[in-house]
């Protein structure tokens, strides 16, 4: 047999049908829907008299809008009942802008007449459709799963195939469990030895897109492998699947191997008993074969990655905490210096400003991309016992689903950080896309763990700088930007 | 769908690299439970000086004159010239539904983001990759004279130029199908409801776990 990678693996099994060209029916297996990317894609349903085919693969929950502060103490019941309906409304009436309640209203009338399981406002397992799907365990290897969202390559963390579809693509699967796709490309990421401490799988990822570029990871799908990973956490390989999308690629994955399962294990949704064996065996599979072909293979020196900051308007427009801002007028190309000249206007930046002598008005912990419980705890860390600096105008942590919030509540990880200054919210999106009322006023700077550092993506006029949670707590503790490794 | 056919219409270049779906339609305007009506708030941020809400009255705000779409050579475009990694960022759909709500049906690039180029094919547009060297060519000739049309045959897989020139693009053969006929994709993959239900039941007997 010839070797295959993952992805091959992968792609293979999900095989309905294919045309002559390539273009192939591939078949769905779980599908997490949120409600911005939704209501045109149940309102096609509905105008087109279809059903969903499989209500038993997809899981809905509300996210981009929901408010993070002001909600109720008091949860609803999981299971339906009149009080638990009441609860619900009074969590509904604290989204303040009603063009954002209609969309959450609209996907919860769509699940019930669906018949589509979701996790409700209130919900203690609601929060960030990326952080509820590994930990339900409702995304599990060799699946694939999409969602209407870029950032659906998270998944990949778990050796699925993931990626994000448009609204068009939600209406297709909901009609027909399928997708029309046609393979990717394969890219082979390698990031060998060690990564140094303070040096986390968010440094790693954005040194990676400013190896190879936005575009770099274009039409491919990404594998993550050698030691550096290896060595990461489940919760590790997630930002690093994550920020494939900002690589330009398709998907993100990571091969299984004993951390994969052992995080699995016991997961609501992850099967139990016999049927665990049998799963285990099978996804003990799903690893590139020895020998197996890549289009495109880039290796990465762990550790040689110092922890990263971003001095621009898109996510490769980034240099090391002990480095500078750039220079425009030592780009060669013009496309490119265009852009760096544009990106330091939009930024407030002057041309060779070491990255140390950034100050920042804002602190955002949170984002599905950093905002589970290692990124909490990372984070926590650097601010034990230390305040965040006075001239810090507001820092937020924002767990990524009710169950991260609760248990780091029990790690008492919600006082360190409200003694050390910062607020300590309810779970949502929040201000990485500032589609909820967290947002960045214009001219404000921000240390963000989010994954996007556009013009305008944590509010109009806002300045975006990408880090990791230890770092972003260390920035909030100094006012400006520090290497976090420098901290005893 | 509706079918796309043949397009003519000016060209209007939007000189950067890397616009992302944010840029394309600002996240406030994506509540909207609606798929129309993103139109005037394309590229929100740029086209206007003032910020943009849902629900305000497009023709009182304050427009940016120096944004390329604001100059009146460029009213009534059909054609976006656009840099590379166009479209990249957020799956949101709602990018090609502003483009198409404004007028925009093709949009010439040297590349696109994956999820964005194949979000327009389901609503009836059509991206189109051409060299960097000849994407470049066209942004001088846009901007050297005013009136500058292009003409899109997908039929043939050509761009015409106003000189005459055919410039040939590949697009895939299914995609192409879908857009001449305006055919609806949905219903094209439920003529294969067999193979489906013998694909699950294959699925499920080996992998079980995954049918609750
Ligand atoms: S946290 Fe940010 S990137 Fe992740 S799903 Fe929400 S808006 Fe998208």
């Amino acid at each position: 047999m010839i070797a295959q990678t993952l992805y091959d693996k992968l792609w293979q099994r999900h095989v309905v049908r294919q045309e002559e060209d390539g273009a192939t029916l591939l078949y769905i297996d779980r599908h997490l829907v949120h409600e911005v990317t939704s209501p045109q894609a149940f309102e096609g349903l509905r105008l087109a008299g279809r059903k969903p085919w499989r209500t038993d693969t997809v899981l809905a929950v509300a996210d981009h809008n929901v408010p993070t502060t002001g909600l109720p103490m008091e949860h609803p019941d999981v299971q339906p009942s009149a009080a638990a309906a009441k609860i619900y409304q009074r969590w509904f009436r604290c989204i303040e802008d009603p063009v954002s309640r209609l969309q959450v209203e609209t996907l919860d009338r769509n699940c019930a007449e669906f018949g589509i399981t979701e996790f409700r406002m209130g919900d203690p397992r609601q929060g960030i459709v990326h952080v509820i799907g590994p930990e339900q365990g409702a995304t599990l290897p060799g699946m694939t799963v999409v969602c209407g969202d870029s950032h659906t390559s998270t998944h990949g963390a778990l050796a699925a195939l993931a990626f994000g579809i448009g609204t068009s693509e939600v209406e297709h699967v909901l009609a027909t469990q399928c997708l029309v796709s046609k393979k990717s490309k394969t890219l082979l990421v390698k990031i060998d030895g060690a990564a140094g401490i303070g040096v986390t799988a968010k440094d790693m990822a954005l040194a990676l897109i400013g190896h190879i570029g936005t575009a770099g990871g274009t039409g491919a799908a990404i594998e993550f492998a050698g030691a550096a990973v290896r060595a990461l956490s489940v919760e590790g390989r997630m930002p690093l699947c994550s920020m494939a999308i900002e690589a330009g690629a398709r998907a993100g994955m990571v091969a299984v191997d004993d951390t994969a399962l052992a995080y699995l294990q016991g997961r609501h949704l992850a099967p139990k008993g016999a049927q665990w064996e049998q799963a285990a065996a099978y996804w003990r599979t799903l690893v590139s074969d020895d020998g197996a072909h890549f289009d495109r293979v880039v290796t990465l020196d762990a550790a040689a990655i110092k922890p990263q900051v971003t001095w621009g308007t898109s996510p490769e427009m980034v240099v090391a905490v002990d480095g500078a801002v750039p220079d425009p007028a030592q780009e060669g190309d013009p496309v490119k210096r265009e852009a760096m000249e544009r990106a330091l206007i939009y930024m407030g930046l002057q041309p060779l400003t070491p990255i140390s002598q950034i100050s920042l008005d804002k602190i955002f912990i949170g984002s599905c991309t950093n905002s589970r419980i290692e990124d909490l705890r990372a984070a926590a860390q650097v601010a034990r016992g230390r305040k965040v600096a006075a001239t810090i105008k507001q820092a937020l942590v924002v767990p990524g689903s009710g169950l991260v919030k609760s248990q780091a509540e029990q790690e008492g990880l919600d006082r360190i950080f409200i003694d050390a200054g910062f607020e300590w919210r309810d779970p949502g999106c929040s201000m990485c896309l500032a589609m909820n009322a967290d947002r960045l006023a214009p001219g404000e700077r921000c240390a963000s763990t989010s994954n996007r550092n556009f013009e305008g993506r944590q509010g109009p006029g806002g300045r975006t700088h990408l880090v990791s949670p230890a770092m972003a707590a260390a920035a909030a503790v100094a006012g400006r930007f520090m290497d976090v490794r420098t901290l005893s | 769908m509706e079918k796309f056919t043949r397009l003519e219409g000016i060209a209007a270049p939007l000189d950067r690299a890397n616009v992302d779906t944010d840029a394309i339609i600002p996240k406030q305007f994506l509540k909207s439970i609606h798929r129309s009506g993103f139109g005037p708030n394309l590229f929100d941020a740029w086209r206007y000086l003032d910020h943009g809400e849902p629900g305000m009255d497009h023709r009182q705000r304050l427009q940016n004159p120096d944004f390329i779409l604001n100059r009146p050579r460029y009213q009534g475009a059909k054609i976006l010239l656009a840099r590379e990694n166009f479209g990249c960022g957020s799956s949101r759909e709602h990018a090609p539904w502003a483009l198409r709500d404004y007028g925009f049906l093709a949009i010439i690039a040297p590349s696109f983001a994956d999820i964005f180029y194949n979000n327009c094919f389901k609503n009836g547009m059509l991206p189109i990759v051409l060299d960097a060297a000849t994407v470049d060519r066209l942004f001088h000739e846009a901007d050297a004279c005013e009136g500058y049309t292009l003409t899109v045959d997908l039929a043939r897989q050509t761009v015409v130029t106003p000189g005459g020139e055919s410039i040939p693009f590949a697009v895939d053969a299914f995609r192409k199908d879908c857009l001449l006929n305006g055919l609806d994709v949905i219903g094209l993959t439920l003529r294969h409801v067999d193979e489906i239900k013998a694909y699950e039941a294959r699925r499920r007997r080996e992998e079980p776990w995954l049918f609750a």
